[in-house]
């Protein structure tokens, strides 16, 4: 089986009990229309996976760069090239900054800079994690139950981890 | 140096992490902890917190790219993002227990292993086209990507599922305990143990350390080591950094993706094994 140099469907390929069109846990043989609809699938679940990171990965980017100019505005020190302020202030073992979502919800009650900053780095955290409940809902849509299970576990502990954290 | 020196100058030195990270399936960590800790003076456990975030940002900027471009494995990297959250969460209780210096010498010599075991085989990918492996045909698995540096569609048939979810748990636990060197692992698991491509074997990587990493995040982030200076230039580089890398990779031949990484190995193992044995 040698592999084509089109990326059009080979129906050779696909008529291997376990072609390499993602087809789980089916072990028979698939019609050339039913690939196409399977490929179609597919293509879907990589492009909502795809805009789900590309869109948190915009959005926590620009929390991050707004809690940074907020900060900076505030602290006028902070924003020449030479100067008294030193960044070991900030990025010393007790320097304090939220770290509960208790002091991030009163941070940015105070409209504090780096408490967007934080916002925008639990934004990028939840991420992945977003990723992967897509991931589950494009799986039943698919109808491949024992990925979506396994997508799910994925999800539960990822969800469990921050609970254990205490988050 | 002032705390706009700071934040430039670290984010700068981040969009190289980010391009880095992004080509050889690790998170950037090799790049940020040494530079944090050595250049910046800062504390270790902050350092390991930007780390973490780091590691996430390479993951969703280049895996945007990378599954829309089909070089990441979804399946497969859904699959064994299983072994690698749970091994991430039962590694953040397990920190206490074990002593961190034997750790660090233990992972440093098995890095150092692997690399050797890169090296010797940098010149091709040992592709399967027959699987017997119950659960990659049960799950289907396998795949198929268009190289672009070498012009062809590329069918890849997965086995070994079983050490690669072994070693996939231990890359959680590692990135977890250590905060560093999950993709390190998750590359070598893919490429000699599951025989996926190189190339699909990084951009999986890529794709499945940000969810490693969240699933730690939460307990860095309640530690206080997440420190909103430190992540906010880490976070801005380093996605912009993989987002560009992201682009790169396809016309990359496999050997010298398999050459960039076996010389981040080293480094690696040599950082690890630093801290593992020297005072």
């Amino acid at each position: 089986m040698t592999p084509s140099a089109s990326q059009v469907p080979d129906p050779a390929r696909g008529a291997t009990p376990q072609g390499d069109l993602q087809v789980s846990g089916r072990h028979r043989n698939l019609s050339p229309a039913e690939i196409a609809a399977m490929e179609e699938k597919i293509r879907k679940i990589e492009f909502a996976i795809s805009l789900v990171l590309r869109v948190g990965v915009i959005l926590s980017v620009s929390v991050i760069a707004i809690g940074l100019g907020v900060m900076f505005y505030h602290h006028g020190d902070y924003t020449s090239i030479t100067g008294h302020a030193s960044y070991k202030t900030l990025t010393s073992r007790s320097t304090p900054f939220p770290h509960t979502l208790g002091q991030l919800r009163t941070s940015l009650a105070h409209g504090d800079g780096r408490g967007i900053v934080v916002l925008g780095v639990f934004l990028l955290i939840l991420t992945p994690i977003l990723r992967v409940a897509v991931g589950v809902v494009s799986f039943l849509y698919e109808k491949d139950v024992p990925m979506a299970l396994v997508t799910l576990f994925v999800l539960v502990v990822l969800i469990g981890s921050f609970f254990l954290a205490g988050v | 140096m002032t705390p706009l020196d700071f934040v430039v100058s670290l984010a700068l030195i981040s969009v190289a992490a980010g391009v880095l990270g992004s080509l050889v399936g690790l998170g950037g960590g090799v790049v940020i902890v040494p530079v944090l800790t050595i250049f910046y003076g800062v504390n270790i456990r902050l350092a390991i917190g930007a780390s973490i975030v780091s590691v996430i940002a390479t993951s969703s900027g280049a895996a945007a790219a990378y599954v829309r471009e089909r070089m990441t494995n979804l399946r497969a990297g859904m699959f064994l993002e299983v072994a690698t959250t749970t091994g991430a969460v039962s590694g953040a209780y397990l920190a206490t227990l074990l002593p961190e210096r034997f750790l660090f010498a233990f992972f440093g010599v098995v890095l150092a292993y692997s690399s050797v075991i890169t090296y010797r085989k940098r010149h091709e990918d040992h592709l399967l086209t027959v699987s017997h492996d119950r659960i990659a045909n049960y799950f289907n698995l396998h795949g198929s990507y268009y190289d672009e540096a070498e012009g062809r569609e590329i069918t890849y048939k997965v086995a070994g599922t079983k050490l690669g979810l072994v070693l996939m748990y231990i890359a959680g636990l590692v990135s977890a305990l250590l905060g560093i060197g999950s993709g390190a692992l998750k590359v070598p698991a893919m490429d000699s143990a599951m025989h996926l491509p190189m190339k699909v074997s990084t951009a999986t990587s890529n794709f499945m350390i940000g969810v490693t990493a969240a699933a730690s995040a939460g307990v860095y982030f309640i530690r206080g080591q997440i420190d909103p200076i430190i992540a906010a230039p880490v976070a801005a580089g380093v996605l912009l950094g993989a987002t560009f890398g992201a682009r790169v990779l396809g016309r990359i031949t496999s050997r010298s993706i398999r050459l960039l990484f076996v010389g981040v190995l080293v480094v690696i193992s040599l950082e690890m094994l630093q801290k593992g044995l020297l005072p």
